[in-house]
């Protein structure tokens, strides 16, 4: 089976990830390969379960609602590419 | 000294054959002269590392060291090491520095193990062969010419090529048990929960799991004695006593019922690594243990579910690499989506983003129930075909790979033909259960890997069973040629 290419391109914008026009029909065949693979899924008869999102089953686990961390923004910063007084500096968003 | 195993080790220092500082040295030494055949390592930590070599020498001079004092390690980089470069494999993180350790980092340096640096891995833990790092591909010692298998590619190739006696990796869909039986040395996934992800990169959150690599059942046990702990900040980790995995590994497997499923003995299995795994079965006879044929149905629906979870997860785990906080950024960014979509497109490899973007899919509205719903309800029927498996059996053997390590480019333009690599070890991640390799005999010149399924937090068991193999047999003590 294969992907529309309009497919591909709402994907990529979902993804955030850019791609040149050049690429889309190749990734399209490749991710068209990967999700035949993944159509034999439909054959199988699942009435009846329920999904296993924890292989354990296991449920998350919650804590008192009390503050334990301690600032370390100054840490996390240091490897930041762009910041100033302790802001995350971006293109500019808003006109 | 390079010869030695762990274990040896540990006797070695208490005797004072030899200080934490010599095997140090001597490790680091080899790295030098010989990794550059192997590329298993992408950052060496000689300075820091001959400091806790050090450190550790002072520790065992007074008497109370912990077990794995003064032992060398690598790790594998996806876990976060303070201080240390940790790229994943990948030039997104390529000038990434983490400002904390992985719980499985601290732990060993707890423990007072010394570590020799950060080993090579497919990008972000995607691929089966470590063929899809930044930073090149690893060869295998047993030929350069062939693939390590990944994604811990790295950490096997390091301890094949006793450039390191033990190495910690990572295991989503087999990451650990296949390059672990291409390269001819011991790896283990423990039961998901039992080691914490805290610090680990996430690949997929439901089937990522830490263990050990080294060239024995024994100096695995000692490694995971040390990995396995409860962490209340990884809120999937169970919270469950911690045996001592190398107290029982002499055990008599006298009774032991080994299932043999039919479904891992069909076409596709080289003849050779058929073999190989059933003489391998035959010395279990030998010691006692009792073969059962048992059947898991579902088998062949566990690439496909794989293939839709595994990229899902890693959809939303990778949106985080979005160059503000940390990692690559592209140069002069138009706006905030040109700061995305050319930082990811830009700073991510092929196979990882041909995999968020069949996340992205089945994630997608429209498409959520009939993929990413469907693969987890499937989930159930491939555990429910363990738990039926195990009511008969105490543990179940197959073969970790279809065939030997194959040659680069092998696989081809063809992902598919890559995902079937894995058929043996997936459905082991997507029921959660503890599964090892262990090297089990020789095709052409390269290493065959027996895979040891246990059942949910039976790693002592598998452990056990992997030990006495090893009393039998001598496979795990090759070494390959040059090294």
């Amino acid at each position: 089976m294969s992907i529309e290419n309009n497919t591909i391109e709402n994907l990529a914008n979902l993804a955030r990830i850019a791609i040149d026009k050049d690429q889309v029909a190749e990734i399209s065949q490749r991710l068209g390969s990967v999700l035949q693979l993944v159509d034999q899924l439909q054959a199988a008869d699942t009435s009846g379960l329920t999904d296993l999102d924890h292989p354990m089953q296991g449920t998350q686990r919650l804590r008192e609602d009390t503050v334990t961390e301690t600032d370390q923004r100054e840490a996390f910063q240091a490897v930041a590419p762009d910041t100033e007084d302790g802001l995350y500096l971006v293109p500019k968003v808003i006109d | 000294m390079h010869n030695h195993t762990i274990a040896e080790l540990i006797t070695g220092l208490r005797n004072k054959v030899f200080s934490s500082t010599e095997l140090t040295q001597h490790f680091l030494a080899r790295i030098k002269t010989l990794d550059s055949d192997f590329n298993s390592l992408i950052s060496v930590t000689e300075a820091q590392a001959l400091k806790a070599a050090a450190v550790a020498d002072q520790q065992l001079a007074a008497g109370d060291a912990p077990t794995l004092c003064g032992i060398p390690i690598v790790h594998k980089d996806i876990f976060c090491t303070q201080g240390v470069r940790t790229s994943c494999g990948s030039k997104m993180l390529d000038n990434f520095v983490p400002p904390y350790n992985a719980t499985v980092i601290e732990n060993f340096q707890n423990s007072g193990a010394v570590m020799l640096g950060k080993s090579n891995m497919d990008e972000f833990a995607m691929g089966s062969s470590n063929e899809t790092s930044f930073y090149g591909p690893v060869k295998n010692p047993w030929s350069t010419d062939c693939v390590p298998g990944g994604s811990s590619g790295g950490s096997a190739a390091a301890v094949a090529a006793r450039l390191t006696p033990g190495a910690t990796a990572t295991d989503t869909g087999g990451s650990i048990r296949q390059p672990a039986a291409l390269c001819g040395v011991t790896g283990l996934k423990p039961t998901y929960g039992r080691v914490s992800r805290w610090g680990m990169i996430a690949f997929a959150s439901s089937l990522d799991q830490g263990g050990p690599m080294a060239r024995t059942a024994e100096d695995c046990a000692l490694l995971l004695n040390c990995m396995a702990s409860y962490d209340h900040k990884d809120s999937t980790c169970i919270d469950r006593p911690i045996p001592n995995y190398a107290a029982n590994l002499g055990d008599s497997l006298q009774g032991l019922r080994i299932g043999i499923p039919k479904e891992y003995f069909s076409e596709g299995l080289n003849a050779g690594t058929q073999k190989a795994v059933q003489t391998s079965l035959s010395e279990y006879e030998k010691m006692g243990a009792k073969l059962v044929e048992i059947s898991l149905p579902n088998t062949g629906l566990s690439v496909p579910a794989y293939y839709v979870i595994a990229p899902a997860e890693a959809s939303a785990n990778l949106s985080r690499f979005d160059g503000v906080k940390y990692g690559y950024r592209c140069d002069n960014p138009q706006d905030l989506q040109d700061l995305y979509c050319r930082t990811r497109a830009e700073g991510f490899g092929d196979e990882v983003q041909r995999r968020i973007l069949i996340g992205t899919y089945c994630l997608s509205a429209g498409y959520y129930d009939a993929y990413y719903g469907k693969a987890q309800q499937v989930r159930q029927l491939i555990r429910q075909d363990f738990e039926q498996a195990f009511e008969q059996v105490d543990l179940i053997m197959s073969p970790t790979c279809p065939s030997p390590a194959f040659k680069f480019d092998a696989k081809g333009n063809d992902p598919v033909a890559m995902y079937l690599e894995d058929i043996y070890t997936i459905s082991t991640n997507l029921a959660g259960l503890p599964g090892m390799s262990v090297p089990c005999g020789m095709v052409d010149g390269k290493p065959v890997g027996l895979q040891i399924i246990g059942n949910y937090f039976d790693e002592a068991r598998m452990l056990n069973a992997a030990y006495q193999f090893q009393q039998a047999t001598d496979w795990h003590q090759l070494t390959p040629e040059g090294v």
